[in-house]
Parts: structure tokens; sequence; C-alpha cells
């Protein structure tokens, strides 16, 4: 094997006397994808910084990196400097906060180039808008001149990894750099970031916490946990044959679009905090089903266990049970206890009562601009034809991207009040028609959980008024509120003993179980869920999962479950509803959607979401869907959609002109079947029938 | 950005006229003019107080806003505010004491801008070492210190220097030796050195305020993904610092400016008594122990000017520095 | 509530006491906080029984002891007017121990109803109040006080601290107003929102608690600023008259003979401080009650690490 380009020999940083990480190895070669996999706090992102020496002032770091044989670590901060965006360049996580607010997009990559090369202003810039062009953003020489905040996310992510390649580096490292992203932007995203690497030639290194993502891009594996790594393997051996338990877990507990991988078996407890310290042994020991005592007193090493897979490379694993696991290849279910979920409520769905219809709702923000008298200059158009219907015991997915209405959608429900436009039905009884008493009378029934458990709670307020808080606002005495809060807490699996504690003392997983506490304690019908677990990590996400899944059936509440992650839906939901620009473009049974998409956003954005599988992933059929979604400020004429739509682009002129000029209804796909799309071409153009299992007829995407 | 700053120019001329109407207002009612002029001796008829009240625009016993329209009127037609009590016109008095009171204010505004930024941004790179502590402690106490004590003790220390060398080290009353003979330069040096206590007495205030306001947005900063992102394109950290850091972290100073103004001109009014300068500040204490409304409303038009002017200011910094609020 | 759960609450689950207890256990709990208390108690014994130690008067002079230092018979010693400076510092500390604290709980009181109403409340209510704060910013305060207090010299000094207060909220009123609205966008407010909570409810559970460290800090900066905006103004004649005192007007006097008789200057100098100290203490102390991340808490934070484990 020829000598690495970057080779990482028990690379240590510790903050003060909190070890973040703790002896990590790592070889990368020139021309290949390492994924770097991890929890939040288990280090994977500080050995990045690590490598480039850009700890914060507090972190101590100790063992040797060294690049081409040259050791980093010690190296005096003017040679770094020069090493870095030259040799091993970073694209950061999140592109709005890592670019500087007050200087132009272009400046910002010229200056990364004129720091490596002693080029003119204008040379500079000129290449500048080279990189710019390569990494796909329209118009590069006006964009140049742009600040980073009149940038979409996925534009700002190019222009960060355009910044990246300026000095065509031998080493990227790529640190969370689609987390932020859509799925249809983080396959653009993901596309570019390969581009970039054929282009340069550069190595790459792939942190992030996906496994799709990983599954999808890297040849070879780490896994990070507790600051070390505890598995490493070439991509397909990793996924098919874990030897480490954790990687086991992490696999089992990720939720998958195509329905295969059988039950969610979330792993127990929690992921430690980073340098959170711990005795001697295994740091997973605590949640391992397959824990022995020998486990507890040493740390095991990351060994290769005797045997070598198929295909090359090692496989290394950092457990006593190694080789019980490579033996017998156990699924996670197998290993993983799996929790009971009762069934739901069976009745058909007809025969249930309907709990929250909508139907043609809008909501438009007018603009102003002007200078001494404002004056409205047009309208926002957030939501702009909005059906929904959820009946009890049933849970609704609401799919979209970014900017698509969702959350308006949300929030014109959750108002209670008169909608702008359309109806909104709540337990039989119209908004619009509800007086105050009535809509604070229903305020009860109708309950949110947030996305971030931690902005969703209030800080200075004991867990205990937190969960008390809406029964004292249906003017529940404080003395009853207060005797109900042991029993709402222990119907989310939280200890009653905990509630004299303030949010910050509970960890991420628990803080959404508070929250889901609070929603529950005023007794309600329906449980608007706005991204319940997308700050979660992904093994403490699969415990809410089932949480949720078991308090639906016990307490026959409906769910209206919005998410941008595709998977996560199908796991959770009945049925769908698919929005693009303030509009719902498709509803149907889950099994129907996503089995047999019609409409061709849908079928884009379930072709963007990456499967936690290296197989499945590489056979998938790519879809990318170009540029970003168009403004929601001017009312567009016809279908939304056309100006991205790959059907649209490949139909002849004069069906062009019906999706120019015609808003397309939504139709079922037969009469009766639950499954409608606003699309006249819906199918890919062909008529619906008979079309199982045949893949949509898309034209090859229009990159960048 | 014009757009911007129109608007927020609007939005000042407004809250102008209905501050100074309101000073007029307050002001009239508050002082007595009346019984100014019925406290000289001889005592004067009540008809010639209330001719002499009437020729000032001062009789309480025409409407206050009957009086205000006279006011405004002279303002905006003729330029004219007025004559003082004695009779004489303000905007002579105004004329003559403007430009003590804003030398004195600007540069004592700018130094202690200037001095306050670096520090604090120097406090704030160096953060818990003993440099930053010093400085923590030094623009505690200075801010617990008010100004008039603060232009005491720096006068009481000038004069204790006097008697110490025998003749003025650094000078303490006036903004000039009267009858100076020399050149330009003379005349320069001379103006420099008379402002310098004065001035110091201003701008270690803000000193004080600057540097602490400026430490903490520098202590944000230098967490921001974008110092992180400048060093892993290569630049050095102190250059990162500079060119990305300190740039972004004076922004909010712009807001601090004119807030930092509005204490400046308090302060300017002891400094002024104190150091026996003839500007605004004496004026004022002077005119409100006069009972003369006129000189009175002039000062605060004038504050309301400085004060506003310095907001505007502090708003084109603003959106000169940061794109962000140009396209709002 | 059904007897099931009644029962449950009964079989030892008690149940759970609250923010308000849990705040004012830890405030009881604060070393600092409680120092703090007892030197304003002792300060206000000082300044109100103080009087009624000593024979003599603020203002009569003893015509045979001028300028002389502390003795047995005037504790502080006398100024050059030969009045008592012991009878004169506790005179003034009445002053501005009321003056301090009564500023300081009326401007941040009113700093934070403008301010948080302005910022929760946002269209026009927002409009009304900011451009009232704009106003009352374009004066320096000491101007129109200066204007105003000649006329208020009849209803005593109690005015003179409105007026102090009402000229000193509005910068913390915008600060509260630009916290509020942040705050207003963060999901525990729309959470509270969605349950129905009254506004100002929500702005009094919710949104006051997540800016008290500021308003403390702010208060407690007010207390020494209003004694020492008082000792200006008085400095030009417009506060507190002669021959009445306060500590302001004290220390402004005493400070040019600071170096030769330092009891003119010292004795006032270090009940200010000892005072303004004292507030500092007691602020601290209630942020760290109310502030539920701050160092105190962080015992119990580490025994819910170990016990975190078992659930989620």
């Amino acid at each position: 094997m020829t000598s690495p380009l970057l080779a990482v020999r028990n690379l240590t940083v510790d903050f003060g006397d909190h070890p973040a990480v703790r002896g990590v190895d790592l070889e990368v070669h020139r021309g290949e994808t390492l994924g770097l996999v991890g929890e939040s706090g288990s280090g994977k992102s500080v050995t990045a910084l690590a490598v480039l020496g850009l700890l914060p002032a507090a972190g101590r770091i100790g063992g040797s990196v060294q690049l081409d044989g040259r050791e980093l670590v010690g190296l005096p901060a003017k040679q770094l400097a020069g090493i870095r965006g030259r040799r091993i360049a970073m694209v950061f996580q999140d592109p709005l906060s890592a670019f500087t607010p007050v200087y132009r997009i272009g400046d910002q990559i010229a200056e990364a180039v004129r720091v490596h090369q002693p080029v003119s202003r204008d040379a500079a810039r000129r290449r500048a808008a080279d990189l710019l062009d390569l990494v796909g953003i329209p118009d590069p020489k006006r964009a140049l001149d742009a600040y980073p905040h009149e940038f979409s996310g996925g534009m700002r992510q190019r222009a960060m990894i355009a910044m990246a390649v300026a000095n065509d580096p031998d080493i990227l490292l790529a640190d969370e750099p689609t987390t932020a992203l859509d799925v249809t932007i983080q396959a653009q995203v993901l596309d570019v970031l390969r581009t970039a690497q054929r282009e340069t030639g550069a190595a790459l290194v792939l942190v992030s916490h996906d496994l799709g993502v990983i599954a999808g891009s890297a040849d070879r594996v780490a896994v990070m946990y507790a600051g070390r790594i505890v598995e490493t393997a070439p991509v397909d051996e990793l996924f098919t044959a874990p030897r480490h338990p954790y990687t086991l877990g992490l696999i089992g507990a990720v939720p998958r679009l195509d329905g295969r991988g059988g039950p969610l078996v979330p792993i127990p407890g929690r992921p430690p905090a980073a340098g959170e310290l711990r005795g001697p042994g295994c740091p997973f020991a605590d949640r391992c089903p397959l824990v022995e005592d020998r486990c507890r007193t040493a740390e095991p090493p990351l060994t290769g266990g005797g045997t070598h897979p198929a295909g090359g490379g090692t496989h290394l694993a950092a457990c006593l049970r190694a080789d019980h696991l490579a033996a017998t290849r156990p699924a996670p279910a197998e290993v993983y206890p799996v929790p009971e979920v009762p069934a739901a409520d069976a009745a058909p769905r007809e025969e249930r009562e309907p709990v929250l219809a909508v139907s043609g709702l809008t909501r438009s923000f007018p603009r102003y601009r002007g200078t001494l008298l404002r004056r409205r200059i047009g309208e926002t158009f957030a939501v702009d034809g909005v059906d929904l219907d959820i009946r009890r015991g049933e849970t609704l997915g609401l799919v979209g991207e970014s900017g698509s209405g969702k959350s308006t959608t949300l929030y014109e429900i959750l108002k209670l009040a008169a909608p702008q436009g359309g109806r909104i039905e709540l337990l039989g009884q119209d908004t619009a028609a509800l007086d105050r008493a009535a809509a604070h009378r229903l305020r009860a029934r109708v309950q949110i959980v947030f996305q971030d458990p931690a902005a969703s709670l209030d800080p200075r307020m004991p867990v205990g008024d937190v969960i008390a808080e809406p029964l004292l606002a249906q003017r529940v005495p404080a003395a009853d509120a207060r005797r109900r809060i042991p029993e709402l807490l222990r119907q989310v699996g939280l200890d009653p003993a905990h509630a004299d504690r303030y949010p910050h003392e509970f960890s991420g997983g628990q803080r959404q179980r508070i929250s889901i506490a609070r929603a529950l304690a005023v007794r309600p019908d329906l449980l608007v869920l706005d991204e319940p677990v997308s700050a979660l990590d992904v093994s403490v996400q699969a415990g809410v999962l089932n949480l949720l899944q078991q308090l639906k059936a016990e307490l026959g509440l409906a769910y209206l479950f919005v998410s941008h992650d595709l998977s996560v839906v199908r796991h959770l939901a009945d049925r769908v509803a698919v929005m693009y620009l303030g509009r719902t473009v498709e509803t149907g049974t889950v099994e129907r959607v996503f089995a047999e998409p019609r409409h061709p956003y849908t079928r884009a954005l379930l072709a963007a979401v990456p499967l936690p599988d290296p197989a499945a992933e590489r056979a998938r059929p790519r879809l990318l869907l170009a540029g970003d979604p168009p403004s929601p400020a001017e009312r567009h004429l016809g279908c939304p959609f056309r100006s991205r739509c790959p059907v649209h682009a490949a139909l002849a002129p004069e069906q062009r002109t019906r999706c120019a000029t015609e808003l397309p209804p939504a139709t079922p796909a037969a009469p009766g079947v639950d499954h409608t799309a606003a699309c006249h071409f819906p199918d890919g153009g062909r008529p619906p029938l008979g079309h199982a299992g045949t893949d949509p007829a898309c034209p090859p995407p229009r990159r960048g | 950005m014009t757009g911007y700053l129109a608007r927020r120019l609007g939005y000042y001329v407004v809250l102008l006229t209905a501050a100074v109407f309101l000073a007029y207002a307050l002001t009239s009612t508050a002082l007595g003019p009346r019984a100014y002029f019925e406290a000289k001796q001889p005592r004067p008829s009540a008809a010639a107080v209330d001719r002499q009240l009437t020729a000032l625009n001062l009789n309480d016993r025409t409407p206050v806003v009957e009086r205000f329209g006279t006011w405004a009127n002279g303002v905006l037609l003729h330029a004219d505010l007025g004559r003082t009590i004695h009779g004489t016109a303000v905007n002579d008095e105004f004329g003559r004491r403007i430009w003590v009171s804003m030398r004195l204010l600007l540069v004592g505004s700018v130094l202690g801008m200037l001095l306050g930024v670096a520090a604090g941004a120097w406090s704030a790179v160096r953060q818990y070492r003993l440099s930053d502590r010093a400085l923590t402690v030094i623009s505690f106490v200075l801010l617990s210190t008010p100004v008039f004590l603060l232009a005491l003790l720096l006068k009481n220390g000038a004069i204790a220097a006097k008697n110490a060398a025998g003749h003025d080290v650094i000078p303490f009353t006036g903004y000039e030796t009267p009858n100076l003979s020399g050149g330009l330069g003379t005349h320069l040096a001379d103006w420099g050195l008379h402002l310098l206590l004065p001035t110091l007495s201003l701008a270690l205030g803000g000193l004080a305020t600057y540097s602490r306001y400026q430490r903490s947005t520098m202590l944000d900063v230098l967490g921001a993904d974008y110092l992180r992102t400048a060093q892993a394109k290569g630049l050095t950290r102190g250059r990162a610092l500079i060119k990305h850091g300190l740039r972004t972290a004076i922004i909010p100073m712009t807001t601090m400016f004119a807030y930092a103004f509005l204490g400046l001109f308090t302060g300017a009014a002891f400094t002024e008594t104190i150091f026996g300068w003839h500007g605004m500040g004496e004026w004022f204490i002077q005119a409100v122990n006069e009972q003369d409304v006129n000189s009175v409303v002039a000062v605060n038009l004038f504050a309301a000017v400085v004060v506003l002017a310095a907001g505007f200011l502090a708003d084109a910094l603003h959106a000169a520095l940061d794109p962000r609020v140009r396209t709002a | 509530m059904s007897a099931e759960t009644m029962e449950q609450t009964v079989a030892g689950e008690r149940a759970p006491v609250g923010r308000v207890r849990l705040a004012a256990g830890r405030l009881a709990g604060s070393r600092g906080a409680l120092t703090g208390v007892v030197v304003l108690a002792l300060l206000f014994l000082l300044a109100f029984v103080g009087p009624y130690l000593t024979p003599w008067d603020y203002a009569t002079p003893d015509y045979t002891a001028l300028r002389q230092p502390p003795s047995g018979q005037h504790w502080f010693g006398t100024n050059g007017l030969g009045q008592d400076v012991f009878a004169q510092t506790v005179r003034g500390l009445q002053k501005s121990l009321v003056i301090g604290l009564l500023v300081a709980v009326l401007s941040t009181g009113l700093a934070s109803l403008v301010g948080a109403c302005a910022g929760y409340f946002g269209g026009w209510t927002d409009r009304v109040l900011t451009f009232l704060v704009d106003l009352m910013l374009i004066f320096p305060a000491f101007l129109v006080i200066a204007v105003i207090s000649p006329r208020l010299r009849g209803s005593g000094w109690i005015a003179f601290v409105v007026l102090l207060a009402v000229f000193n909220w509005m910068i913390t009123a915008r600060v509260i107003r630009s916290m509020t609205r942040s705050l207003r966008e963060r999901e525990f407010v729309a959470a509270a929102r969605f349950m129905g909570v009254a506004p100002f409810r929500i702005i009094w559970r919710h949104i006051l608690p997540n800016v008290s460290s500021f308003l403390i800090i702010d208060a407690t900066i007010t207390v020494g600023g209003a004694v020492m905006s008082e000792a200006a103004l008085s400095y030009f004649g417009f506060g507190v008259r002669p021959p009445d005192v306060s500590l302001g007007t004290l220390l402004a006097a005493g400070a040019g003979d600071a170096p030769v008789f330092p009891w003119l200057f010292y004795f006032a100098a270090g009940l200010l401080v000892l005072f303004v100290l004292a507030v500092n203490l007691v602020g601290d102390g209630l942020r760290d009650a109310l502030d539920p991340t701050a160092a105190p808490g962080r015992r119990a934070r580490k025994t819910a690490n170990s016990s975190r484990r078992s659930t989620s």
C-alpha cells in the first residue's frame, strides 16, 4: 500500500480536563473519500478541526498529524497558515455563519486565492468567477458581487465549496456539509462536492451524522463514539457486516425510505456529551445489549479481530464481541430489544370522525417598500392552496422543502381564526365561526410540539411549571395542575422526581419528551408535530418516534406530522401530503405515494433521499432537480413547478402551453382511490394505468 | 441605502419638530421671566413688565401655542432664535458659543470612541489575562465616576502641578491663552493644550463605555464561524481577527455612538463650567438661573439637533458598514 | 383529576414545588446575597437611627470646631463651616439610599413595562411607544430636569426621585424592546401563545424572566448612577439644596479637599461604595437564583447527568 497522504496517529484533544478526542488514528489516501460518522459530541468535528490546527483556544492537541510525512502538530502558526487553504481546505457546516456577513462572496473567494497565490486583484476575481461556475452557480460574474445573506442556503454551500477548492487542495475536509439543507439541495451539493473532488483530484474527508449521505459517497468509513474510532471498514463491509454493536444499533435506528429494515430499534440511553468524564471500560458498555463483565474493566483497542473482509481493505473494531458479531451477522432487531408498539385503531378510515379538514387555505404577506411613505409593492404567497384531511387516530405527514409553506400552514391552523382564504374545520368546528371563548376551549384540543426542544421550553422555568402551563391556560386550578405533572412525566418515560429541574439539565431526547408531555397535558385530540425529531441524534430519534406511535395507539390521537425527512414520514405516517411553493401537489396513503409517486416533484424528492445502504444507494436511479424553488413573491401563472420540472422539459411545445397557462387541479389516480396529484401530466406523462414498477421516463437531469 | 437613510431622516425631522415644541412649552411654563423682571430694582410697573415680556415674546398671558408660533416663525423664516432676557439677540450668543462646544464634543466623542474601540477589542483578544483584567477594573472605576468629579479631580491635579512647578504646566481655564502672539502653529498648539483636560474628562467616560461594549461584541465574534473560515483559507489569526473579526464587531458600536452622545452633552455642561469654557452648557446653566426662556430653548434646540445628527450619522455608518441593513 | 392519580400522589409522589419557591430557595442559599441584604439593612439602620445617636444637627454649625479631624466630640470631624460630618453623612445616606433604590426600581420597572409591551405587541403599540422613547431620548435628561426642578422645589425630594426615574428608563426600554422582539420569535413563547396563555401573562411568565439578568444588572447600575446623577444636579444647585445634603453633595464638596482633609470625603465615599457593593451582591444573588444555568445549579446538573442514562 502506498504511503498515506494524511496520517493521523493517536490524536488527542482536551478542553481543560475534558477529553474530546481520545486517541484517533486515521489514514487518508490520494483521491479517496473517507466518511467519518458519529453523533453529536462524538468528537468528529473536533477531529477535523484539529487536523487543520483550528481548535478553539482552550483546546490542547496531542499525538501526530502528518501531511505527506510532514508533521503538522506543533508547526509554527505562520507555516500552518500556509498549508491551510492550499493543501488542506475545509467546507463548514452552516454556510450562513461561515461567511463573513459584511464582505461580498466574490471578495471572500478572491481573498482565499490571493492569500496563497501572487496574482493581481483582477486575476483573483476572474478565478473566483470560474470557481463559482465550476460549482454551478448561475451567472457567476454577477454572483461575485452578492453578499452572503442574499444567497440561498444551497448557493452559499456551493460558494463555500468553491472557496475551499480555490487553491486545488490535496485534501478537502467537509464537516456536515449538507446538514442544514433540504434533500433536493443536499443531492445537488453532494454532486458538486464530487465534481470538485474529481476536478482537483483531492481526497475527501466527509464528516456526517447521516448514514445515508455516508453510504452514497464514502469509500471507507470510520465510526466515532465518545472521542474514539470504534469501527472502521470499507463502506459495503461496514453496512453489511458491522462488528461493533454501536454501528449495528445506528443502522437499526435509522428509518429507511424503502421501507425495508424492519422496526426501529432505539439504542437505550443517550450518547455521552463531549468531554464527559467516565470510568474505565468500554464507553458504550452502559448502552450495549451485548455487554459482558470484562467490557467494564478496560477500554477495548481498535483491532482487526483476525478476519479480513472480502474486497480488500481492513476492518477494525474496538469491541470485545467483534468476533461474535462477525461470525453471527445479526440484524439490529436481533441484538437490541424491540419495543412493543401497540396496534393502532383498526377501524376503516371512513368510519372515523374527521379531526382536521383544510381546503383551499391561502395566506399571503404584504411586502412593503418606500422611503418616506411605505407603499405596498406586492405580496408573498406563503400558502396558496393547501388541502389537508385528518381522521381520528391517523397520522398525516406534511412534506416539503424549506419555504414551501409548511410552517405557515401550521400557524394558520393553530391561530384558530378565520383564514385569509379557504376553510379550516377543526373537530367539526369552522374556525372562522369561533368566538373568543370557543376558540379558547378549542385550544385545549389541539396542541403543538416544536422542532427544537431546546428552544421550545422556557429555559427559566422548571419542567413541572412547563408541563402545567397549558392546564393553567385552560384555567385548571393550580393545585390540580401540579398534581397531574408526575403522571404526565411518567407517560412519556421520564422520572416524575425530575419535575423540579430546569430544561437545560435534560438531554435533547428528554427535552422533546417534556415537550410531548406538555402537549398531552390537556388531553388533546390533535397533536401538531413540527419536525419533532430533526434536532435529535439518530440513536435517540428512534426512541421518540416509537413513543409517538405508542401514544397515538394508547390515546387515539391524530397527528399532523411536519417533516422534511421523508424516511421518518414513511415510517410514522398513515397518509402524506406533499407541498411545493405553498400548494399541496400530491396527497395519498403512504404506501401509494412512496411506491408510486405521481407528481414529478414528489418523484424528485424521493429520488434525492440517500439510503443508508451502499449497494441500494449505488443502484438507485438519480434524479437531480435543477436550481432553487422560485420565489413565492409572485403568483405563477400555470403550474408553479414547471421551471424545475423534468417532465415539463421533455414535453412537446403544445403540451407545455398547458403547463404554462393552466393551474393543475388535484385529481385522484382513479375514482375512489386515496391518491391525488396536481399535475397535468402525472406519472411522467403516461396514462396512470398499469404502471407499477416502471421507472418514470425522465430526461437526464440538468446539472447545476 | 439612500432609501433607508431618507426614511430615517424623515423620522428624525418629525421627532425634532415634536421635541422642540415640547421643549418650548415646558421651558416657557416652568421658568418665570415675569418674576425675573418683577424682582428688578426699582420695581417696574406691571404694565412695563408686560410690555417688556411681550417685546421678548415671553408674556405668559399669551397662550403657549401662540408664543411658539411666533418663535417658530422667526426660526424658520428668518433663522432668528429670538431675544435673550437682556434684550440681546440669541443668535449672537449662539454663534459665539457653538464652536466652543462643538470643539469639545467632537474631539471628546471621536477620541473616546477610537480609544474605547481599540481598548475593548484588545481586551477581548486577551480575555482573562492581566491586561484585560486591569482594563476592566479601570473602566469600571471610570464608569462609576461622574464627569463632574473627574473634571474636578483633573483640575485639582493641574492646580497641584502648577503649585509644584510654580507656573502653568497644563492650562485649566478657558479655551485659549488671551492675547497670545505668534503664528498659526502657536495658536494651534495653544488650542490643543487647552483642549487636553476638558476633552480628557469627557473622553475617559466614553472610553470606558465603548471599551466595555466593544469587548463584549468582540468576544461574541471571537467564536464566530467565519473567523474560523478565514483562518481555514490560510489567513493568520491576527489578520483574520482584524480583517474579519473587528470589521464585523464594530457594527453594533454605531448604535452606541448615538447613545453615548447623549451622555456626552450632559458631561460637556459640567466640563465647560469647571474649566471656564464659555460654551453652550455654561450658557444653559446661566440661562436657567436667569429665567431666560429663549436662551434655554436655543440650547435645547442645539442639543436636539446634535443628538439627532449623531443618530443619523450612526445610521449612515451602520448602513455603510453592514450590507444587511441596506436592503432592509 | 381521577381518584387513581390522586392515590398515586398520596403514595409518596409530592407535587413539584414550582419556580418561585425554587428561586427563593436558591436565593436564600446564596451567601453573597445574604451578605448584601445584611449590609443594606445595617446601612438603613445607620441612616435612620444615626441622627438620634449624636447631639449634633446636620445643618447647625459648631463655630468652636472648624475643619476638625474626627474626635470623640465630632465622630467624623467637622467641615469648613463647623458642621458635624457624622450628622451630615447619615442625613446624606438617608437621601441617597432612598434615591438610589427608588429610582432604580421605578426606572427599571417602567423600562421593562414599556419595552416588553412595545416588543411583544409590535405594530402600532410599538410605533407609538418607540416614538415616545425616542422623543424623551432626544434631550439629555439633565437639561429637562434642570428646567423643571426649580418648579418642584416645594414638593420635596420625592418629586426629584420621580423626575430622575422618569428620565432614566429610555435606553433600557429600547434594549428590552429588542430583546423581547427576539424572544417573541422563540418557540417557547409561540408554544405559550398556542396554548392560549394571555399576552400579559406571557410577558410576565416568559419574557420578563428571560430578560431578568439584564434587568437586574441594569437596576444595580442605576442605583449608583442615580446617586451620582443627583450629585451632579445638586452640584449646579438643581437637586438637593444646602443646607440639606446627600452623599453626592458631600462628595462633590469634599472632593477638592480630600488630600488635606480626608474625613470630608472618605466617610461619604466609603458608605457609597459599601451601598453600591451591597446592591450588587444582592443583584448577583438574585440573577443567579433566577438563572438556572448559573453556578449554584451545577451540583444539581451533575446528579441529573448520572441519572440521565436510565431514561431517554
